[in-house]
Formats: structure tokens, sequence, C-alpha cells
């Protein structure tokens, strides 16, 4: 008998420095819980996220990836979020065409204020894509764990 | 046709205008049309070619041409002069060392859809009164353009040129009602699973030769991010179905916005994947997102990933998904 | 190969109850090029510090991770320890084990887990880290103020009184703006020139403000600190420095029949006028268009009377070129004109007026000398309808008026509607309104007062029509309160029109790669914590350009805007942030993609020479970016097809890096 181990799913998110990277921060300091496998990698600005990184996540066995920026008019930079948001969308929809899962990419405008925002959606996300399972549509086999 | 356009390529060398022109030769067999650059009137009366095998959008090798120095004349179809715009408002390209002379166009044949009717051993193709006749070493074959004629010219978005400073034939009209979209609608309507067994079907073909990317007037980069070894990226032979995947939605993604839709790169596939269906989806979710826009139209228009409004739909909403 | 340390911190019980920080330093130990790693109770505590610092010399450690609390809070401080040690500051990178781990994760082994994959992540991240220098650049310390109304001139001055120089740029003949034409100015009720005019003296006399008045701003180029600015003194046909203002030439002219702006054209003026008795500078101005010399050579009068020599019919416009460190934007606004609201009859009937034009016909310096009498026959009005709204709150889709409410109006037509019932108590006076709001120290005091102690009839409802008929203007509006249709017979209508942004405002953006909303007004940096600063780096805002305010606001903005300047001016050199991009040239395709995206306007583009094949050089178009004015947001290096551009401190390397190690379990 093969041993069933849970499915836990690694879960990349992309947050950005001014607005969500605090909200994770402020989750944190209210001791808001959310899954250890929410991994934040933190970026000055969400037009900071080439569809490069997020492809290179999938490829490396991660099974759903999400980019947390400030909410729109809220930018740090003033535009980056709407570049962002237009770029995130093309390609998230390329992504669906190609018949991979559209629940494992989100995004969500966090603001610094809203710890609780952050601690919900990373709770929703990942039970979304643990329902969903492990990413076998773009994975590299050569990085399988 | 050909006659009109080697007399004005001699009388423009001659008059001094341009100093080379870039047009089609022949290549390994009479179907094998290929982009030439000629220097002079001779060269253009021995090897200087046009007929509906002239496929070769010729605007990208005039990023070569400007560097080489000289006034370059080139004749473009309408759709070509898509591109040259895209590349003129991208600075790849320099206005006034290019003389255009846009040429009509009816759309181009198929060669492969010419030899799928049995047809062997072809020779030359010319075209009159709206019907193609095929020599071949066997005889003249007559068929109807609409039977041959390539997918991307049966679904023609724009007879008319863009840019030229002059004009052989008669200049036609935006096509309004051009079906190109119908395919990718086609499969919108699929299920994941569906679309996701579609392209692997397609993508796993994939051999990375580089043709689609070598051909396509918006990758002009110079050096491509695959081929840098810097990059962390790059890849010579896609080694898995990652890969492939990886190739294409990059490169599709590199491409929007910015890509006429020119179909040069499904043209040139070896493999016959239907890449400008990755293209079309992208212009189809701009044109749906941000409103109608055709790359190329207008150089001074801002590119939809270089502007934004501020109620833009929500990466969220945008799913295609019909489940 | 790095030779990095890892430095777990305890946190006391935060870190260390949920996570297994010796674990984690021993997991993270064996990671490639990791010489030292330990955990310590705090870590950025004094001894924490120097237990790091120890190590960093001992070791000879070229690269740290400290994994400890969030970057936000402590990453300043390690990296100013490290560089203590002559180690490169952002050689430092930071795991976050506390708010990202100890504190929400529950169970120990998943936590510590946690822990190790995200020191992992920044271990490879400090790998590909390369050592980074802030640039500095030096500061000009003079300023540049373009518009010379309240604003302007409350920033200029001090600006000035903090010992920097200010030019003043104003296009009109004299400094004053809006308010030199109001009459008076509520809660208070004081006359607007009585506050503003000394003002306009204190102005021209300090040495260290420089008015350039006639003239515009035709370029900008360079950065903050940094600017270069070419300002076009358009010809006045009159020499500034030889003028005395007399005034006898503005007596004497023979064309006297051109419509004096100053009063909303409700007098004349001659065609060589100076606007109003107080003008700085005062010095006249030959209105070409009108002057009879000028337009058929046949005249010269006023070249004969001038005493002081000053009148040059053959002046040219010149262009100046000056150096600033900060430029304020306060181009301020214009009342919308209501021709598009026909039925309020402003267009066809000369005794419906706007706001701005009553003011005018009730000053003392007025045409009227400040008896209110109607345009029409100069007959004292007894009955006048106020109509508040007109342009502001409108439909967008309409294209009538602004969606945004103009903030003024409801204050300045109950200003309008007491002085007139104090004045004169045996008018009638109706406002109507959509709502009125009242927000501000004084505000609704003032507002209660008209309606209870000078009897103004406000009523909440809408006017639908104006019409004339023999003199008298017939309105038709609707009470919704009673739901009841008025007529009411008005001698004189006045339209509280919204204000909106100087017509200049969006050429003068463009040129300081300012940023406007869809309304032209300046956008701030940050809107609630950064209100008087554009996004662009050495600009700011002061006033009405920014949006609605009235004086007192536009004050407090514009001394606001002067304090941020004053700390700009300070500085001999700016420290930029270090996390820039940067092209590479080998790479640029020169393709313009990544200047759209910037918000700052950091990329420029030049024809550089490079090497081609078989020994011939190649001219390409390659971008730069100027560090002083990047701000590092990175738009740029996803707009960048070929990966020439990338942002230093989150490298497309460094950051897939961190995807790598996290993904890899």
């Amino acid at each position: 008998m093969q041993d069933v181990k849970e499915f836990r799913p690694t879960i990349v998110a992309f947050c950005c420095n001014w607005c969500s990277y605090a909200g994770a921060d402020l989750a944190g300091s209210s001791r808001l819980v959310y899954p250890a496998d929410v991994k934040i990698i933190r970026v000055p600005c969400s037009c900071r996220v080439n569809p490069l990184f997020i492809l290179r996540a999938f490829q490396r066995g991660a099974d759903g990836v999400i980019m947390a920026g400030c909410h729109p008019g809220d930018c740090h930079y003033t535009s980056g979020n709407y570049f962002a948001r237009r770029r995130m969308t093309l390609l998230f929809s390329m992504l669906d065409y190609l018949g991979i899962e559209r629940e494992r990419t989100r995004v969500e405008w966090i603001s610094a204020a809203e710890g609780a925002k952050f601690a919900k959606t990373m709770n929703e996300f990942v039970a979304t894509v643990t329902a969903l399972g492990e990413n076998k549509r773009l994975e590299d086999l050569r990085c399988k764990k | 046709m050909q006659e009109m356009m080697k007399n004005r390529a001699y009388a423009l060398l001659e008059n001094g205008t341009v100093d080379r022109v870039l047009g089609w030769t022949r290549g390994e067999f009479a179907y094998d049309m290929t982009p030439a650059v000629f220097r002079n009137a001779d060269e253009v009366k021995n090897g200087f070619v046009y007929n509906d095998f002239c496929a070769a959008n010729l605007s990208k090798y005039l990023v070569k041409e400007c560097r080489a120095g000289g006034k370059i004349l080139v004749f473009l179809k309408p759709c070509d002069t898509y591109s040259f715009n895209q590349l003129l408002a991208e600075h790849r390209i320099k206005r006034d060392m290019i003389y255009v002379v846009g040429i009509e166009c009816f759309g181009k044949a198929d060669v492969e859809k010419i030899k799928e009717m049995g047809i062997e051993g072809i020779t030359g193709i010319t075209a009159k009164d709206g019907i193609y006749t095929v020599s071949t070493i066997y005889g003249d074959k007559a068929i109807k353009p609409a039977d041959v004629m390539a997918e991307r010219c049966l679904a023609c978005k724009s007879k008319k040129h863009v840019v030229y400073d002059e004009l052989i034939g008669n200049e036609g009209e935006v096509v309004e009602d051009c079906n190109r979209f119908d395919m990718v609608a086609k499969l919108e309507a699929m299920t994941p699973d569906e679309r996701y067994e579609f392209w692997r079907g397609e993508l796993s073909r994939c051999i990375r030769c580089n043709a689609c990317r070598n051909i396509c007037p918006a990758c002009t980069c110079e050096q491509c991010i695959f081929d840098n070894p810097n990059s962390g990226v790059s890849q010579k032979a896609a080694v898995n179905s990652f890969e492939e995947n990886m190739f294409h939605i990059i490169r599709a993604f590199h491409v929007a916005g910015r890509c006429t839709d020119c179909g040069e790169c499904s043209r040139v596939c070896p493999q016959n994947i239907p890449l400008h269906l990755l293209n079309r989806k992208f212009i189809k979710d701009v044109n749906t997102f941000y409103g109608d826009y055709q790359a190329g139209e207008d150089p001074t228009a801002k590119p939809p990933l270089g502007k934004y409004e501020k109620n833009d739909i929500e990466p969220g909403e945008a799913g295609g998904a019909k489940e | 190969m790095q030779r990095i340390g890892v430095f777990i911190c305890h946190c006391g019980t935060n870190i260390a109850a949920t996570v297994d920080v010796k674990a984690v330093a021993e997991a993270l130990s064996h990671e490639p090029g990791v010489v030292f790693s330990t955990d310590y109770q705090y870590m950025c505590s004094e001894s924490g510090q120097t237990l790091m610092r120890e190590a960093i010399r001992e070791h000879k450690l070229t690269g740290v991770v400290v994994c400890s609390c969030s970057p936000r809070m402590h990453e300043a401080t390690f990296r100013k320890a490290a560089e203590k040690e002559g180690l490169n500051p952002y050689m430092v990178e930071i795991a976050n084990i506390r708010e990202q781990v100890s504190w929400i994760h529950k169970d120990m082994a998943e936590a510590t887990e946690k822990a190790v994959i995200l020191g992992r992540a920044a271990i490879a991240k400090v790998h590909l880290n390369k050592p980074l220098k802030a640039g500095e650049s030096p500061v000009t310390k003079r300023a540049l103020v373009i518009g010379g109304g309240i604003a302007g001139i409350q920033t200029a001055l001090d600006i000035a009184e903090a010992g920097f120089e200010v030019d003043i740029v104003e296009k009109q003949p004299t400094i004053g703006g809006k308010m030199a034409q109001i009459d008076k100015t509520f809660p208070t009720l004081d006359c607007a020139a009585c506050i503003l005019t000394p003002k306009m003296v204190d102005v021209a006399q300090n040495e260290k403000i420089k008015i350039f008045s006639y003239s515009e701003v035709e370029s900008v180029k360079g950065f903050v600190g940094n600017f270069k600015v070419e300002i076009r003194k358009k010809a006045r046909y009159v020499d500034e420095d030889k003028c005395t203002g007399c005034g006898l030439c503005t007596e004497k002219c023979p064309q006297k029949k051109v419509p004096n702006e100053f009063n909303m054209g409700f007098d004349t003026r001659r065609a060589v006028y100076i606007p109003f008795a107080q003008a700085v500078p005062k010095v006249a101005t030959i209105d070409a268009n009108n002057c009879t010399m000028m337009k058929t050579g046949k005249c010269g009068l006023c070249a004969k009377l001038c005493t002081a020599g000053a009148i040059d019919y053959k002046q040219q416009d010149q262009i100046v070129e000056r150096e600033y460190g900060a430029i304020v934007a306060a181009t301020g606004f214009n009342p919308l004109k209501p021709d598009k609201f026909n039925e309020l009859g402003y267009s066809t009937c000369q005794d419906v007026v706007t706001s701005l034009e009553l003011e005018r016909l009730m000053n003392a310096a007025g045409p009227t000398a400040g008896t209110l009498l109607r345009p029409s026959d100069k007959t004292h009005p007894h009955t006048i309808v106020f109509v508040q709204c007109v342009g502001s709150r409108c439909d967008v889709e309409n294209e009538r008026g602004k969606s945004y409410c103009s903030k003024i109006c409801c204050m300045y037509t109950a200003k309008h509607a007491m002085l007139i019932r104090e004045k004169y108590p045996d008018t009638d006076v109706y406002v109507f309104y959509i709502d009125v709001r009242t927000p501000g120290k004084n505000f609704d005091e003032f507002y209660r007062r008209a309606v209870e102690q000078y009897g103004v009839h406000y009523i909440k409802g809408q006017v639908g029509k104006v019409v004339e008929e023999n003199g008298t203007l017939k309105v038709q509006a609707s009470d919704l309160l009673s739901g009841e249709q008025l007529h009411i017979d008005a001698d004189l209508v006045v339209l509280a029109t919204a204000v909106e942004p100087d017509k200049s405002a969006r050429s003068i953006a463009t040129m300081l790669t300012a940023s406007m909303d869809t309304n032209d007004f300046f956008t701030e940096a940050h809107a609630k914590l950064r209100p008087v600063e554009s996004p662009t780096a050495g600009i700011f805002l002061s006033g009405v350009c920014q949006g609605p305010k009235d004086i007192p606001e536009t004050v407090s903005q514009a001394s606001a805007a002067a304090a941020k300047v004053i700390g700009l001016l300070a500085k001999d050199k700016l420290t930029c942030n270090p996390c820039v991009a940067n092209s590479n040239e080998m790479l640029c395709n020169g393709c313009s993609s990544c200047e759209k995206v910037c918000p700052y306007g950091a990329i420029t583009y030049s024809d550089k020479e490079f090497r081609g094949p078989n020994r011939t050089t190649l001219i390409r178009r390659v971008a730069t970016v100027n560090e002083a004015v990047c701000q590092g947001c990175g738009a740029c290096t996803v707009a960048c097809p070929s990966g020439a551009m990338d942002l230093k401190g989150f490298s497309n390397r460094q950051i897939m890096a961190e995807v790598d190690a996290i993904c890899k379990m």
C-alpha cells in the first residue's frame, strides 16, 4: 500500500511592497491565520510582476499563483497597478484559453490596512487550489518534487 | 502586375530615388518565393518575381536594410503595411530611408492546398479574370482561388494600405465583416479540458525551429530572451510540454498589442501549428476589454498595454471559461 | 560564489515559540554559499547587531540573510549595521519569519519548514545581489512657480522667506489671479483686494522673487534638483524697466473700445492698459490686436507722450532660460462658461450673469463703482435669483459640465446673497440649490446667517428655464420639497458656474511629465499622504490646479507646497534610490515600450554607435534611465520584450531565484 499523503499545494504570492506586503504584515501582527502553503515574494509594485515569473512558478511546481497590489488609484507609483491589471487580465485569459485552470491564478487588490482581507483571500485561494489538486497542465517534469 | 512592378523598380533605381529594391525571387521551387534585395536594374530584370505565391511580408527585412544605409524600395501588400507602421512606431525602421510601393492584393495561394488537390510538378501560377492557372510539368490547371487561398487571406482584415508613397493597382477597403475571430470564439466555447487537449495536440508538435519568431515582424529584438543565457529563461530545443507552452505563451505576450495579425507565424510553421490563434486571442481580448485596436493602423496610437483606463476590467472578471 | 551569513532571530518568543530556530539555522547552514549560520535572541538589539558585524568581519561575509520580522521593520537597521562593517548595505536580505510565519502558523513543524523555505529564497536572492550605490545629484537652489494667483504668490513668498530664490511665471500682465477680481471673501466678508494687494506688493519688493509677467513656460527639461526651463516673455511693447506705471498712455490712447477683461467685459479699456490700479508689476502693456499703431502704423501717440521712452513697438518675444531645483504648478482655474446651458439664458439675456461677473458688478473699483445695477438698463434689480451647481455635479455623459462639486459655489452664493440683502434690504433674493454644502470653519454658521438673519429664500430645486419678457426675467423652477412649480419674475439671475482647471494646465503638465486626472486637475503623489506633491519628483502642486478649493485652503496648500520645496532646496545633494531600472544597451531595441509606461518620464532615447558585424559601426536607438528620476516601480521591465530593462535590487534573475527556491521543495 502506498501512503496516501494529503495534498498540500504550493502557492506563490507576489505582493507589492507598499500595500499588499504591508497588508500581509498587518495580517501577521493581527495573528490572522492562513495556510503555510502561501509563500510571499516582495516586489516593489505589481507592475514588476513579469508573466515569466508566473510561468516560472508553475514550471517549478507551484499549484497556484496570486498577485496582490494596491487598489486601483492607490498605487504608490500612481499607475503601476493599472498596467499590471491589463497585463494580468490578458495573461490569465490566455492561460484559460490554453485550458489551464482559471482558478490557479488570481489578482487581488489589498491595501496596507486590509490585513483581514489578506488572510481571507489567502484562505480562499488555498482552498480553491487544494480542491483543484496538483498542477499538471503547466508543470515541468524535470522540476518534479 | 509583375511587369508594372519591375518597371517602377527600374525607373526609381534609374532616377536615383532608391538604391536598392526589396522584393521576391524564386527559391528552390517555383512556388517557393523568397524575399530578396536587388541592387540594380539587371538584378531586377533577372531575378524579380511577383505572383500569387509571393506571400512573405517584406516589412521585417527593412530593419536590417535600414542599417545598411541608402534608400530602399519595398513592395508591400495591404496587410504588410500594418507591420510596416508598427515597426515605424517602434523606431525599428526609418521612414525617410524607405520608399513604399503599395501593391494591390486579392489574397495569396497556399501551395499546400494546391498539392492537396493532387496537383504536382508546379512550375508557376498566374491569375486572370478571377481564376488561377497553375502551370505544371504535366500541363496547366485552372483553379478557383477561393479553393486554395491561404487561411489568413480568407479571413483578410484589410485590403487598404495604411501607408505608401505610391500605389500599383487599386486601393481596397478595410474588411469590416472579416471572420478572423471565428476559430478563437469556437475554442472559447469549448470546455477547458477540450481546449487543453486541442492545444496540447497542436503545441506538442513544436520542434522549436524558431521559424515563427524569425519571420515575425514584431519579433525584432536585438537578442531574444530565449536565446540569451543571461535572461535565466533561455531554451534551445523545447524539452517537454512546459517549455513548448512557455515559449509560445511568452512570445504571444511579448507581441500582444503589437501583433498586426499578418499571419506569417502560421504560414511558416513547418508543423502547421495554428500559432495565429494565440495572437488572435490577445487581439480579440484587447478589442473586447479595451476597445477596438488594430496594431499598425495608426503609428502614433498608444498601444493597449502602454495605457490604461481607471475602470478597466478586473482580471477575475475577464475569464473566457464557459462551463 | 558569495560567502553568506545567516542570522535567525528569536524575537524573544515571538518567533522562537513557533519556529524551531535552531533547526532553521542548521538547515540553512547547508545551503550553497552559506559559511555561517546562527540564531540569536534579538537580532535588532545592539548585541545582535554586534554579533552580525563580528561574523561579517570574521567570516569575510559578502552577503547576509536575516530571518526575522518584516523588512519594513528592520531592513534599514541591518543594512546600516552591515554598512558599518564595510559590506554594501544592499547585500543584506530579510526573510520575514515573524509576520509571515510565527505569528500566523500554530504548528511548529509546519512553521519551521516554511521558515526554512523563506530563508532559502532569501539566500537564493542574495547570491544574485550586487552591491548598489545610491547616486547623488546636485540641487539648483531656486524654485519656479507657474501661476501668479494667490496660490503662486503665497508659495513664492514662503520660499523666499526661507532664503531661496523664486521666479513666478504669470501669463497675464499682472499677478493677482482670480482673487484680484473678487469683491469680498467668505466667511469674514473682508475685502479681497485689501488682503491680496499687500501680498502682491511684498512679492514685488522681495529681492529673492523675480516676476516674469506676461510670460509663459515654453519647455521644461531635466529632473528633480536640475530643471532647465525656457520662459517665453511675450512682447508687451513696453520696456518694463523704463515704464514707471504713470498711466498717462492708458488715459490718452485713442483706441477706447476694447472690452475690459478684468471687469468681465462690462466696461472698456484702452489698447495700452494696466489691468487694475494695484497691478504688479505696474507696467503698461500694449494689446497688439487692438492698437492702431501696431495694426496700421499710424498713431504712435503713446510713444510721443511717454516721458520715460518706454514704448517700443518693435519689441519681440524673448526666450529666457533659467535653472531650477523645484517647480510648483499653481495654474489655477477659470469659471466654466455656461454657454451649453441654453435654458438658463446666459447667451441670450444680458441680465443673466455668472458669479464672477457679479463680483465685478458689486466691486467699488468695478464698472458700476460698487452700485449693483443691471447690465441691460443700469437699473437697480429688486428680485435676484441665484442658481447653484451650474456645470458642477453634472452627468458626465451629457458633456455640459463637470462631474465634480466645485466646492466654493455654495459659500460664495451665500456671501453674494448676504451682501445684497445687507446693502439693498428692499431686494428679494432666491437661491436654488441641489444641496448646500458648507463644511469648513464658520461656514455653516455663515450660511445660516444668510437664511436666518438676512432672510434669503433658499429653495431646494432646480431652475428649468429663464426667458426674458419686456425686461423681466421669467424664471421657471421647481421646489422639490413642496413639489410645486415656481414662477418668479426676476430682474437679475446669477449662475454659480463650476470651476475648471485653466486651459494651459494640460500642456504644462505634459512638459512637467506630471500626471493629470480626467478633469485636468493635477494628480497628487498620494491622495491622502502626499497631497501637495506630484508623483513626478521635484514637481509640487499649489491651489486649485490640484482640485477645487477656497482661498484659505489654497493658501494652506500653497504654504505646504512651499515647505516641501524648501525641504528639497535645503539639501545640497539628493540621494537617489539605488533600486532603479537600468537598460542594457546591447539588448535594447529602442522600441519605446518602456517609455510609455514610465510614470516619471525617466526614460530617454539616444542614437548610439555600436560595433556591427565585420568591423562596421552601427547606430542604434537605445534607452537610458535617469537614475535621479526613476523611482524603481519596475513597470518598464515588464514592458520590455527583450529583457534589456531590469530593476536593480529586484532583477528578473533575483525574483526567479526566489520563485525557484520557494517552489522546489
